[in-house]
C-alpha cells in the first residue's frame, strides 16, 4: 500500500557528521558492493568501460565549496536516502511497490511489482531514487534492511554497509524515535539539521554540521581574553600551558 | 525536467480525446447534435483512438509495461493511480452513449445520462492528468494553481477544435460550436499567459545552502560532482531549456496554439461550406503543433529542487 503507515515509535536512520567526512568514497563504494549483491540486486552499471560510464549508486558523495567570508571551507556531503516521514515518493506511487514499512521507517521499493514509472524519482526532493534502466525498476537505499536484520551476520556487522565501511566514524545508525538513543543524543548535542524541511518530508537521516574550526576557536578565545581583565597581577609561566591543556581537552 | 515524446504524445493526445468526447457526450445529451451514425462513428472512433493511443503511449516509457494493470490500485493516494481508475471507467460510460448514437441513433432518455457521466468522467480524468503533476512539491513550475485549469481549457480548446471540424465536414458546423471552440481558444491564452506570469514571478528561494543544511555558514556551490558522467537523476531531473528559447517557444506556442486557430475558426464562422472546412483542418493542425509545443515547454521549464545538489544555486 502507498498510503502511509500510521506514525510508529521506531524510525530507523542515518546521522551523517559532516565535521568529519572526509570524501574518501568508502561508503558509496561498499553500499555499491553489497546492494549489487542483495535486496536491490543488480545495481547495473551501464557502458562501465566506454567514454559514458553511468549507474545505479544509491549513496552518492558530493563535496561543496561554502563561502564563510573566512577563507572558505570544503564539505564532503555523502546524499542518499533520509527514509522521511512524510514520502511523497511513497504516497505517488501508482502500484503499491513503494512502501514505507510500519514497524521501522524504512522506505522500500518492491521490485517484483515496480513498473518503472519513474514519478517517485520526480517525487523527491533528494534525489534518492535511481532508475535503473536495464533492470527496469527504480532502487533506492534500503538501509541495508538484509543487513540489520541478519542473524547470520556478526553482531558487528548488524549495519548499514556504508556506516561499517566509514574509516572516520562519519556515519551513525539507530533509532531517531528514540530520544535516548546514542544517534538522537548525537543530534542533539550536535545540533544535528534536517535537508530541505520547509518541504514537509520530514526526513529521518539527519546530518551534523561542521564544528567550528581551531582556528576559529582560537581566535573566540584570544577576543574573550582580550575583553575580561586579568585579575592576577603577574600572569605565572604554567598559564600557557593550562590553557594549552585546556584547549586540547575541550576540543 | 526531461520532456520525453511519449509523455508529450501522452497528455496532449489523451486531452484533446476526451475533450472531444466529452463535447460530444455533451452535445449529444443535451440535444446540439444530431444522432447521426456517420458523425458519430467518425467522432467516437476518433476520440478513442486518441485517448486509447495517448494511453499506450504512455505505457512506451515504462521499465515493465507489462506490469501496468498494478497502476489502478493506489486510487487512495496516487493521482497517477487516479487517472488510470478514472480513465478505464471512463470507457463504460462514454462506449454506451457511443452505442446508442451509432447503433440506434438515439441520444435521449438513458442514454443521455450515461453522456453526461460519460463528459463528466472525460473532464475529471483530465483532471486527474493535470494533478499528477500538479501535486509535486518538487517542481516549482508544475505546483501552480494555473496548472490544472491549463489542462482543462487545453483539452476543451483542441476538443472542440476538432469536433468543429468533424461536424463541418459532415454537414456544416453549428455556429454555437464554433463559437465555443473560440471562446476556448481565447480562455486557453489567457490561462497559458497567467501560467507563465505565474512561474516568472515565483521566488526562486530554496538554495543549495539549504539543500545541504549549511545556510548557516554561508553560500554554498558544487565543488565536486559525485561521479564523472551524467547519472539519471541529472539526465531526468536537470533538463533544462535556456531562457531565451523558452520566450521564443512561448510565442510560438500563443500564435500556433491559439492565435492562429483563433483566426481560423473566425474564418470558418464567416465563410461556412468547404471553406470554413480547410479553415477548420488548418485550425486542427496549427493548433496541434502549438500544443506539442507547449507541453513540450512544461517539461523543459520545469526545475526540480534535486538540481540543487547538482550545481544549480537557486530552484
Amino acid at each position: 500500500m502507498t498510503t502511509l503507515p500510521p506514525p510508529g515509535g521506531k524510525k530507523l536512520g542515518l546521522v551523517i557528521d559532516l565535521d568529519i567526512c572526509v570524501g574518501c568514497q568508502a561508503c558509496a563504494v561498499s553500499c555499491k558492493e553489497w546492494n549489487t549483491g542483495g535486496y536491490s540486486a543488480p545495481l547495473t552499471d551501464m557502458q562501465p568501460y566506454g567514454a559514458d560510464a553511468h549507474g545505479v549508486w544509491l549513496n552518492r558523495i558530493h563535496a561543496y565549496e561554502v563561502e564563510d567570508g573566512k577563507g572558505g571551507m570544503t564539505v564532503n556531503f555523502p546524499r542518499s536516502c533520509l527514509h522521511c516521514e512524510e514520502p511523497a515518493c511513497v504516497t505517488v506511487c501508482p502500484t503499491g511497490a513503494s512502501y514505507k514499512r510500519a514497524e521501522d521507517g524504512i522506505v522500500l521499493v518492491n521490485p517484483d511489482t515496480c513498473i518503472g514509472c519513474k514519478l517517485c524519482s520526480w517525487a523527491c526532493p533528494y534525489g534518492a531514487r535511481e532508475y535503473d534502466s536495464d533492470d527496469g525498476v527504480m532502487k533506492k537505499c534500503t538501509l541495508c534492511v538484509d543487513r540489520i536484520y541478519n542473524e547470520t551476520l556478526e553482531e558487528a556487522d548488524r549495519q548499514p554497509a556504508c556506516v561499517r565501511a566509514c574509516p572516520t566514524g562519519a556515519r551513525h545508525f539507530g533509532d531517531l524515535g528514540d530520544p535516548e538513543s546514542a544517534v538522537s543524543q548525537l543530534v542533539a548535542e550536535r545540533e544535528g539539521v534536517d535537508l530541505l524541511p520547509q518541504l514537509g518530508y520530514k526526513p529521518v537521516n539527519k546530518y551534523l554540521p561542521p564544528r567550528p574550526r581551531r582556528g576559529e576557536a582560537a581566535a573566540a578565545e584570544r577576543a574573550l581574553e582580550a575583553a575580561e581583565p586579568s585579575h592576577s597581577g603577574a600572569p605565572a609561566a604554567g598559564d600557557g600551558l593550562f590553557r594549552w591543556v585546556d584547549r586540547m581537552l575541550t576540543r | 525536467m526531461h520532456p520525453a515524446y511519449s509523455i508529450i504524445l501522452f497528455t496532449t493526445a489523451s486531452g484533446a480525446g476526451y475533450g472531444l468526447l466529452a463535447l460530444l457526450c455533451l452535445g449529444g445529451a443535451l440535444g446540439l447534435l444530431p444522432a447521426e451514425r456517420w458523425l458519430g462513428l467518425t467522432g467516437f472512433v476518433i476520440a478513442f483512438a486518441l485517448v486509447t493511443g495517448g494511453l499506450l503511449s504512455s505505457t512506451f516509457h515504462l521499465g515493465h509495461p507489462e506490469r501496468a494493470w498494478r497502476a489502478v490500485s493506489q486510487w487512495r493516494s496516487s493521482w497517477l493511480s487516479r487517472e488510470g481508475v478514472l480513465a478505464l471507467a471512463t470507457y463504460l460510460p462514454t462506449g454506451l452513449f457511443a452505442l446508442g448514437w451509432v447503433v440506434f441513433e438515439t441520444a435521449d432518455g438513458a442514454w443521455a445520462l450515461a453522456g453526461l457521466l460519460g463528459a463528466l468522467a472525460a473532464a475529471v480524468t483530465v483532471y486527474c492528468t493535470a494533478m499528477i503533476y500538479a501535486s509535486l512539491t518538487t517542481i516549482r513550475q508544475w505546483h501552480d494553481p494555473w496548472v490544472a485549469p491549463a489542462y482543462l481549457v487545453l483539452a476543451l480548446a483542441s476538443g472542440a477544435l476538432l469536433l468543429a471540424l468533424l461536424t463541418a465536414l459532415f454537414g456544416g458546423a453549428q455556429p454555437l460550436l464554433l463559437s465555443l471552440a473560440c471562446f476556448a481558444l481565447a480562455l486557453g491564452a489567457v490561462v497559458k499567459a497567467g501560467y507563465w506570469r505565474s512561474i516568472d514571478r515565483a521566488p526562486r528561494d530554496l538554495t543549495a545552502a539549504q539543500a545541504t543544511g549549511l545556510a548557516a555558514f554561508g553560500k554554498v556551490r558544487q565543488f565536486d560532482p559525485p561521479h564523472t558522467q551524467a547519472n539519471y537523476v541529472m539526465r531526468e531531473m536537470g533538463f533544462q531549456v535556456a531562457r531565451k528559447h523558452a520566450l521564443k517557444l512561448r510565442r510560438i506556442a500563443l500564435i500556433a496554439g491559439f492565435l492562429l486557430p483563433f483566426v481560423l475558426v473566425l474564418l470558418a464562422l464567416a465563410a461556412g461550406g468547404w471553406l470554413a472546412a480547410l479553415a477548420l483542418l488548418l485550425a486542427v493542425l496549427s493548433g496541434a503543433l502549438g500544443l506539442a509545443v507547449e507541453r513540450w515547454l512544461f517539461f523543459a521549464e520545469a526545475q526540480h529542487v534535486v538540481t540543487l545538489y547538482y550545481g544549480a544555486d537557486a530552484a
